[in-house]
């Protein structure tokens, strides 16, 4: 009798342990707010609120591309990329339109120039798809290929220079450009209801769709997912497909809000998005990760690097901040890995008896 | 026979969180001799031989080596007394040599740095020859079959000096004939004086190589004695308590028309041969085809040329008369085909999903309405399942990676049976798990059966191939050798034509 009340209440112990462990995440949001809320002056102000939030948003779109890439046991390093190359692209539609020869030329408005620039987006992550499903190559290479590629064809695309002055052009409709990365609706800028309506699309890829199921099998245990009828290749081929698709509306939102388009945007956005994945709960092994996660994970570094710039500590510091807290979400996340199995194996062994 | 003991347990208790899984065990380890243990999965043998070999310290209870207590605080504590420990799972670098295997972590160096390689292909070489085999010291780990992995392994604890050896599982993945050659090196390694310990599931094979058996139940011992007079009987009596658990029961039905046909079924491997030799066969719904071979004869390949894991396979094959061209699996499963496959860990499982997730892998579809999936209705099917095959689990929604190995096979089964299958192809359905999941596995495949499914299963196990199938066609050498009914096979029989290898065939017989 005693020993089974010791292990019935170590085992209510856990649990409460694992709670804890699983919401640590957003625990950190709570704490890290809280504190840039006491600390930092005007933190709290609504626009400070406003556009820390587009910061967030643009790696929280990245990331939520990148973790489905990495659930599925995968890694896209081609992101920050395909963020610069897309923009290069929207500054070159919205200045130039499409030339088609004898001094004709296209010109597109705001819809038609998203749709195109989302093409490009979606085409680069195809081609990661098929270097890594086809021609076999290791998903950290056949990435690491696209993301020079990409990024000297940003570079190429305009001989290194900056494309100015993205206005747009009523006569082709494409005025309404900068509306996406300024404009409101409800008070809340567009950029934020675009990350809602995609981090929503994307958490219901992952909770309710045999899609989602796939790309968790695939990540899990590639083998016994094709055995089971799962069609590997397609899964994979969405995920970067997927991933190629945020970084492109990145690229435009960025092009929006900058009214420009530098050709070296989006350098290193990939690591803040595996980052932000991470500090999510995402393994970098594959088969587990949320997208909730990932949006507060990104969240947590948004809110700490603007923070700590409101407190004006050096950004050599702010550096060395954001990689302590990357390994401490690590390290946490092993504990909550052990706390876990041990739960669900006393579980096991006390309807074994 | 007197055989002095070597290592004595005295009232050893483990406890782990939860539960006890040695409950003051006494054990005598003979020298010379080989210890047999035996018992259903999570009776205790494998935390017993941790504890011996220094992987786990005993929470109460003492162990001595000739009259002296001693404590075993690590593995290397183990080692310096001689005791060594294959484990079932091979813990074996495929990417280094076999020298580099024997002697990693102690590796032979010139001053500390230089490793001497000479020095360990000579011991190395020494060791083959002790142990008889013709294994080069240079050769890639990787490239050795299972069986002479199992070797090296083996002489991997020799090469530390091992009096006491501990082989957990070892024949689970040998052939026939590699099962022969071990059994001679431990009859060598007896002879030398090297006490032996024993784990297996297969019962003939304890009584035909043990000196001593001892039966654990529960963490409990339930039997200890000379292996004289031991017989099968006694064994399972004392492991599952009374001997109310027989295989399953014949359940007399009839069989209904031709549910499944291959017709010459081929598969090529790297070496330039066939894997699977032009394979023809016939299946009825309603009945149980037995496919007995040794490793490696193309049994579980062929399974998967149907399931449609080779897309390089030839031949033709028709479900319910209609040609099967559908070449990926899930268009397969789509048809009726479904595999259990051998390798549960690595081909059946997706460890990290939850039960839940893993049961409704094949079948998601079925909650599936346009995109979006019914999560309820997934739940309650998964209930069902559970019920029905009686697996034994606290919540669909636990990682499957902690259930025991036969509720985890009956997950792979309940995930291949959700697709609603004409035709089960179940490979090698009872590797692995206890006597009594065993027993279930059996039962469920009988009704199955009698439900009018058409079972194809793989297996090396005599008495299971015997005791359920219909029929029975042994292979050899990617080829169908020898063809039985229920009333011609023998054990004999079924033996001697899965030894038909290296020569030109001559009864290999044409399958309608």
């Amino acid at each position: 009798m005693a020993t089974q009340t010791t292990s019935s209440s170590l085992a209510a112990r856990s649990n409460v342990l694992l709670v804890l462990l699983k919401a640590r995440t957003f625990i950190a949001l709570i704490i890290v707010f809280a504190y840039f809320a006491f600390f930092a002056p005007n933190f709290l102000s609504t626009a400070n609120m406003v556009i820390m939030s587009k910061h967030v948003a643009l790696n929280a779109f990245l990331a939520i591309g990148m973790t489905f890439v990495i659930v599925s046991g995968g890694i896209d390093l081609s992101v920050g990329s395909i963020v610069g190359l897309c923009g290069m692209v929207t500054g070159y539609l919205l200045l130039n339109g499409i030339d088609v020869g004898l001094g004709w030329s296209i010109q597109f408005n705001t819809f038609e120039i998203c749709l195109l620039v989302i093409l490009v987006g979606v085409g680069i992550g195809a081609i990661n798809g098929f270097l890594i499903t086809k021609l076999n190559v290791a998903p950290f290479i056949a990435t690491l290929g696209t993301l020079y590629v990409a990024r000297g064809a940003a570079m190429l695309s305009s001989d290194g220079r900056t494309f100015p002055n993205l206005n747009g052009n009523p006569e082709y409709g494409s005025h309404t450009f900068r509306w996406i990365g300024s404009g409101e609706i409800l008070w809340v800028p567009v950029s934020i209801w675009m990350l809602i309506a995609v981090g929503l699309l994307a958490a219901y890829i992952a909770k309710r769709t045999p899609l989602g199921r796939h790309i968790y099998a695939v990540g899990g245990n590639e083998r016994a997912a094709g055995l089971s009828g799962i069609k590997v290749n397609r899964t994979k081929y969405f995920v970067y497909i997927f991933s190629g698709f945020c970084a492109a509306l990145v690229g435009i939102i960025i092009s929006s809000q900058l009214v420009a388009a530098h050709p070296a945007t989006g350098n290193t956005f990939e690591l803040n998005a595996i980052a932000a994945a991470v500090l999510g709960g995402t393994s970098m092994s594959g088969g587990r990760g949320k997208i909730g996660g990932t949006i507060i994970g990104a969240f947590v570094i948004g809110v700490l690097s603007d923070g700590l710039v409101m407190m004006g500590v050096s950004s050599f510091w702010q550096t060395v901040i954001k990689g302590l807290v990357i390994i401490a979400a690590v390290v946490i996340d092993q504990a909550q890995q052990k706390v876990q199995a041990r739960v669900a194996l006393q579980a096991q062994s006390a309807i074994g008896k | 026979m007197s055989h002095s003991i070597g290592l004595s347990i005295r009232n050893g208790t483990k406890v782990y969180p939860g539960t006890v899984a040695l409950d003051k065990a006494d054990f005598d380890l003979y020298m010379g001799a080989v210890n047999v243990l035996v018992g259903e999965n999570g009776a205790g043998k494998s935390t017993m031989m941790k504890v011996i070999a220094g992987v786990e310290q005993l929470t109460s209870g003492e162990i001595s080596m000739e009259g002296d207590i001693i404590q075993l605080r690590n593995t290397d504590d183990a080692a310096k007394r001689g005791i060594g420990i294959v484990f079932q799972e091979l813990n074996l670098f495929p990417n280094m040599t076999v020298a580099e295997n024997i002697f990693i972590a102690r590796e032979k160096t010139r001053g500390g740095i230089d490793i001497d390689t000479e020095a360990q292909e000579r011991e190395t070489r020494a060791l083959m020859e002790q142990l008889e085999q013709d294994i080069d010291p240079n050769d890639l780990v990787g490239d050795l079959r299972v069986g002479q992995q199992q070797i090296v392994e083996i002489a991997k604890s020799l090469a530390q000096n091992a009096r006491i050896l501990i082989l957990d599982e070892p024949t689970s993945a040998l052939s026939a004939a590699e099962v022969e050659i071990l059994f001679r090196v431990i009859a060598d390694l007896k002879r030398k004086g090297v006490g032996i310990v024993y784990i297996s599931h297969r019962l003939e094979e304890l009584i035909q190589i043990g000196d001593y058996i001892t039966v654990l139940r529960d963490g409990v011992i339930t039997g200890s004695r000379s292996m004289d007079g031991v017989d099968v009987d006694w064994i399972v009596r004392n492991m599952i308590g009374d001997s109310g658990k027989d295989f399953a029961k014949e359940i007399e039905h009839p069989f209904g028309g031709e549910i499944f046909h291959a017709e010459n079924v081929s598969l090529g491997n790297s070496a330039g041969g066939l894997t699977v030799d032009n394979v023809s066969l016939s299946l009825r719904a309603g009945e149980i085809l037995g496919v007995y071979g040794l490793m490696g004869a193309g049994r579980s390949e062929f399974l998967e040329c149907v399931i449609g894991r080779h897309p390089h396979a030839t031949g033709n094959m028709f479900i319910d008369g209609e040609p099967l061209v559908e070449k990926s699996v899930s268009a397969r499963i789509g048809r009726g085909l479904a595999l259990i496959p051998e390798d549960r860990k690595n081909d059946g499982l997706v460890q990290i999903l939850s039960i839940r997730e893993n049961m409704t892998l094949s079948s998601l579809h079925k909650f599936t309405r346009g995109f979006d999936m019914n999560l309820r209705l997934e739940k309650e099917t998964v209930a069902d399942f559970v019920k029905s095959m009686t697996v034994k689990i606290a919540s669909p929604e636990h990682a499957v990676s902690s259930l025991s190995g036969g509720n985890q096979q009956k997950v792979v089964i309940s995930k291949a049976l959700m697709t609603n299958p004409k035709v089960l192809l179940m490979d090698e359905p009872s590797r692995g798990i206890d006597i009594g999941a065993k027993a279930e596995v059996f039962r469920v495949m009988r009704k199955l059966a009698a439900d009018g499914l058409g079972i194809i299963f793989v297996t090396s196990d005599l008495e299971e191939v015997l005791s359920l199938s219909d029929r029975i066609l042994v292979m050899s050498n990617g080829r169908i050798t020898g063809d039985f009914t229920h009333d011609t096979a023998t054990n004999t029989g079924l033996v001697e034509a899965s030894a038909i290898g290296h020569t030109p065939l001559n009864n290999n017989k044409e399958l309608a």
